[in-house]
C-alpha cells in the first residue's frame, strides 16, 4: 500500500485504494460487454467527440472488434487473467492509458493504471465515462477491480503499486524503462514493457505512378495519419521512405507533392518545431557523409536523401515532418541495419508475403509489424510483438 | 555580409557541409535575406572554427545555469578586439565618449579566469573598457558590498556614472537587497546598461516600466537602458533608446522570420534573426535564435537614431510534442 504520507500525492480519477483482484476468463463476456457500453457511450458523448483519437479508441472496442478478437484468441486452452496489473502509461499519447487498460481488462485481471500527469482533456473524459458506467450494478466487479490514478513520478509511489501486482506495463522510452525496472516487484511478477522503437516505410514507385488523382490523394492521407498526426513521433510513425522499382523520382515527386498539399492544409507547424527541424538538417549536413540531396516543401516537409544505410540507421529519426530516403531494388539491401528496435514497416504497392519473407528468410532481430501505409498507428492486443492477452494471462494445463 | 560567408565556407568545414547541404553557392551574390543562417543551439553541439585553433586566444561560454551543454565561441586576436572596439563605440552612442566611473553589479570572481570567458565574464570586461575606478558591488558571496558602493557614490558624486550588470542579478541580489536593507544609495547621476535577458525576471512578472520604476525607487537611478545580444554575437548589441526601443547599429542587422522562414513585415511578430559583421574566427555572423520579436520601424525613431528599431517579445514557446516517447518523469 502507499505510505501514509504520499497518500496525498495520488489522485484517484476511478475508483479507490480498495484494489479487488479476482481473475476472470480472457474475453469473459461481462469484460466484453463493458467494452461495448464504454465504445457506444464515448460515441454518445459530445465532449468525446471533439477528440479524433478518443474517437479511434471507441471505434476499436465497439462490438463487432472486440467480438473479432474474441473470436481470433481462442486456443482451446483454459485461461485466467494473472491478476492484479499494474499500467504505466506514456505521458505524451492522451488516449494510450484507455488502450492499455482494455488489454488488462480483456486478460481477465484487476488494473491500476497511471495516467499522464500532464493533464489532457482526453484523459478526464474517458475516465469520467467509466466511472459513470460503474454507476450501473451489472459492472460492479469490474469497478471493484479497477483504478485509475494520477501521480507526479515518484519512485516510492511506483514501488508501493508494483510491490502487490502480478504484472505491470510500462510504455515509456529507455530512461523511464531502466528506472521501473529497478522497481522490485513479486518474484512471479510479469512484465511488459514498450519502449522507444523505430519504424520505417517501403513504397513501390511504379505502384504510385499507377495511382489516380484521387487515389494518390488518398494514400496521402493516410501517409499523413502515419506521421504528422503524431508530430512523427509515435513508435510506429515511419522515419525512413524505402523506395523500391523503376521511375523512383517520378513517384516521388508524385507522392510528396500529394503528402504536401495534406500537410499544408492540415498541419500547425510550431515555430519552435521549424527550429528544430533546421537544426536537425544542421546536425545531418555535418554528421552524414552520405546525403545525396536535402529536398524541401517548406518547413513543414523535410527529405533527406542518404546513399548508404549507416549502422545506426535508427538514431536518425526527425519529428513534424523529416523524412530520410533510401533508394533500393531488393530489400533485402537494407537487412544489415534491422536490429530490435525496429518495429513497424509500413507498406504500399509491395507484396506482404514477400516483406514477410525478407523478416524471416533473413532471420531479423527486428520488425514486428508489417502494415499498409495508414494502419502505422493502429494499436491492437498484438503489439511490438506481443500477443499481450495471452503475456497477461496464465494456462491451467490439465491433462 | 557575403564576404563573411565565403570566408566561412572556406574555412569551416562544417558551416561548408551546411551549405552544400542547404543547396547555396556562397560564390555568387545573394541578399542578405538570403544568407543562411546557424541555429543558436549548433554552438553548443559542435565546436566551429573559421580559423586555425592554435590561433584562439579566448573561448567564451554561455552560462548554462540549467545543466544544459553550453555554447563555446572561439575568438581569435582579430575578433575579440574587433569586439571590444565595436561595443566602445554602440555604447559611447548612448553614454558619450567620455569614460565615466564605472559600477559594477556583479561580483568581480566571475572574471577569475582570463581565458575562459562566460557571457557574464565578457559582458562585464568589454563594458569595462569604456570605464574607469571600476568598482564591483557585490561580495563573492553576492551580498551588497554597502560601504564600498557608498564611498563609490560619494567619490563620484559630482560625475556621471556608469552602472552595468546583468538583468536578473541586478534585480536578484541589488534591488532586492536594498529593497530589503530599506536603505538607499544616490545614484542620481548614475546611467544604468544592463542585458542578458528578462526570462527570470517575467517569471517574477517584473517588465521593463517596473524594472526601471523600482531601480529608480531605491537609487534613484533616471537613466536605465537595456541591451540586447548574444554570446554568439559579443560586441556588436543593440541598445535600447530613449523612445525604449532596440536599434540595430552599422555592424548588425535583424530580420524577423516567420515559421516558414519567410521575412516578416514591419509590426508582424516572429522568430529572431541575427547579423553582424564582427564574427570572423567562428561562423557567427547569421544566426537564428530562440527569441521572438518585432520589427519596429526603420530610420524614423523618435530618438532620432537611424537604421532598423524593434521589440524583442521573449523565447519561442515550448511545443510539446505528441508522441510515446517518454515519459514516465513528466
Amino acid at each position: 500500500m502507499i505510505p501514509m504520507l504520499l497518500k496525498d500525492n495520488v489522485t484517484y480519477l476511478v475508483g479507490d485504494e480498495t484494489i479487488l483482484s479476482k481473475p476472470l476468463e480472457p474475453y469473459e463476456e461481462s469484460l466484453c460487454e463493458f467494452l461495448y457500453e464504454l465504445s457506444s457511450t464515448l460515441f454518445a458523448s459530445k465532449e468525446a467527440a471533439a477528440y479524433p483519437d478518443i474517437m479511434a479508441f471507441a471505434f476499436w472496442c465497439r462490438k463487432a472488434n472486440i467480438a473479432k478478437l474474441k473470436a481470433d484468441f481462442g486456443d482451446r486452452r483454459t485461461r485466467l487473467g494473472l491478476g492484479l496489473v499494474f499500467h504505466i502509461a506514456p505521458s505524451n499519447v492522451p488516449v494510450n492509458f484507455a488502450f492499455s487498460f482494455a488489454f488488462g481488462l480483456l486478460s481477465g485481471n484487476a488494473n491500476i493504471v497511471r495516467v499522464p500527469s500532464r493533464p489532457f482533456p482526453q484523459t478526464d473524459i474517458i475516465c469520467d465515462t467509466i466511472d459513470q458506467l460503474f454507476s450501473y450494478d451489472r459492472f460492479s466487479e469490474i469497478k471493484a477491480t479497477t483504478a485509475f490514478v494520477r501521480y507526479e513520478q515518484n519512485d516510492e509511489i511506483t514501488s508501493s503499486f508494483c510491490a502487490n501486482c502480478n504484472a505491470r506495463i510500462i510504455w515509456g522510452g529507455d530512461v523511464t524503462i531502466r528506472n521501473v525496472r529497478n522497481i522490485p516487484m513479486p518474484v512471479r511478477g510479469v512484465e511488459i514493457v514498450f519502449s522507444d522503437r523505430y519504424s520505417f516505410c517501403v513504397i513501390d514507385s511504379p505502384s504510385v505512378i499507377k495511382l489516380d488523382e484521387t487515389e494518390l490523394n488518398t494514400l496521402a492521407e493516410r501517409f499523413y495519419n502515419d506521421t504528422y498526426v503524431m508530430d512523427q513521433n509515435a513508435c510506429s510513425s515511419p522515419h525512413l521512405i524505402v523506395w523500391q522499382g523503376e521511375e523512383k523520382e517520378l513517384a516521388k515527386e508524385r507522392f510528396w507533392m500529394a503528402v504536401s498539399r495534406a500537410v499544408t492544409e492540415k498541419y500547425q507547424l510550431e515555430t519552435l518545431n521549424a527550429v528544430d527541424k533546421y537544426t536537425l538538417l544542421c546536425h545531418n549536413a555535418i554528421d552524414i557523409d552520405d546525403i545525396t540531396s536535402f529536398k524541401e516543401h517548406g518547413n513543414h516537409l523535410y527529405r533527406i536523401t542518404i546513399d548508404s544505410l549507416p549502422d545506426n540507421m535508427d538514431e536518425l529519426r526527425g519529428n513534424c515532418g523529416y523524412f530520410y530516403e533510401y533508394d533500393t531494388d531488393v530489400i533485402s539491401d537494407i537487412a544489415h541495419v534491422i536490429n530490435t528496435r525496429y518495429q513497424t514497416m509500413t507498406y504500399f504497392g509491395v507484396d506482404k508475403t514477400y516483406l514477410l519473407d525478407f523478416v524471416v528468410k533473413n532471420r531479423l532481430a527486428g520488425i514486428d509489424r508489417i502494415v499498409p501505409v495508414g494502419n502505422a498507428l493502429d494499436i491492437n492486443v498484438i503489439w511490438d510483438g506481443y500477443d499481450i492477452v495471452k503475456s497477461l494471462s496464465r494456462i491451467i494445463d490439465v491433462k | 555580409m557575403s564576404e563573411l560567408t565565403q570566408h566561412h565556407y572556406s574555412h569551416c568545414p562544417q558551416y561548408s557541409k551546411i551549405l552544400d547541404t542547404l543547396g547555396f553557392d556562397p560564390t555568387i551574390k545573394h541578399t542578405v535575406e538570403d544568407i543562411p543562417f546557424i541555429p543558436v543551439r549548433l554552438f553548443k553541439d559542435y565546436e566551429l572554427l573559421s580559423v586555425e585553433r592554435s590561433k584562439i586566444v579566448k573561448t567564451m561560454i554561455s552560462s548554462g545555469t540549467t545543466g544544459q551543454s553550453v555554447s563555446r565561441i572561439f575568438l581569435d586576436r582579430s575578433t575579440a578586439a574587433n569586439q571590444t572596439r565595436v561595443l566602445t563605440k554602440i555604447a559611447s552612442d548612448f553614454i558619450g565618449t567620455k569614460r565615466l566611473p564605472m559600477l559594477i553589479i556583479d561580483t568581480s570572481s566571475v572574471i577569475k579566469d582570463r581565458n575562459l570567458f562566460s557571457a557574464r565574464g565578457a559582458g562585464i570586461l568589454g563594458f569595462s573598457m569604456i570605464g574607469h575606478d571600476v568598482t564591483y558591488a557585490l561580495d563573492e558571496d553576492m551580498q551588497l558590498a554597502f560601504t564600498e558602493v557608498e564611498a563609490f557614490c560619494n567619490k563620484h558624486k559630482d560625475e556621471n556614472i556608469l552602472i552595468f550588470g546583468f538583468t536578473h542579478m541586478i534585480w536578484e541580489y541589488f534591488y532586492k537587497n536594498l529593497a530589503k536593507s530599506g536603505r538607499q544609495l544616490a545614484l542620481g547621476n548614475g546611467i544604468l546598461i544592463h542585458g542578458g535577458g528578462w526570462k527570470k525576471l517575467s517569471e517574477q512578472a517584473v517588465d521593463n516600466d517596473t524594472f526601471k520604476r523600482m531601480l529608480n525607487n531605491v537609487c534613484g537611478v533616471k537613466r536605465v537602458c537595456n541591451y540586447y545580444g548574444m554570446v554568439e554575437q559579443t560586441g556588436s548589441i543593440f541598445m535600447e533608446c530613449e523612445a525604449g526601443y532596440l536599434h540595430c547599429s552599422i555592424f548588425s542587422d535583424i530580420i524577423m522570420r516567420r515559421t516558414d522562414f519567410s521575412v516578416c513585415g514591419m509590426h508582424e511578430a516572429g522568430l529572431v534573426q541575427l547579423m553582424s559583421l564582427l564574427p570572423l574566427s567562428y561562423p557567427g555572423h547569421s544566426i537564428l535564435t530562440e527569441d521572438t520579436g518585432e520589427i519596429v520601424g526603420e530610420d524614423d525613431c523618435s530618438c532620432g537614431r537611424l537604421g532598423k528599431y524593434f521589440a524583442i517579445h521573449g523565447r519561442i514557446e515550448n511545443a510539446e510534442l505528441r508522441g510515446c516517447s517518454d515519459t514516465y518523469a513528466s
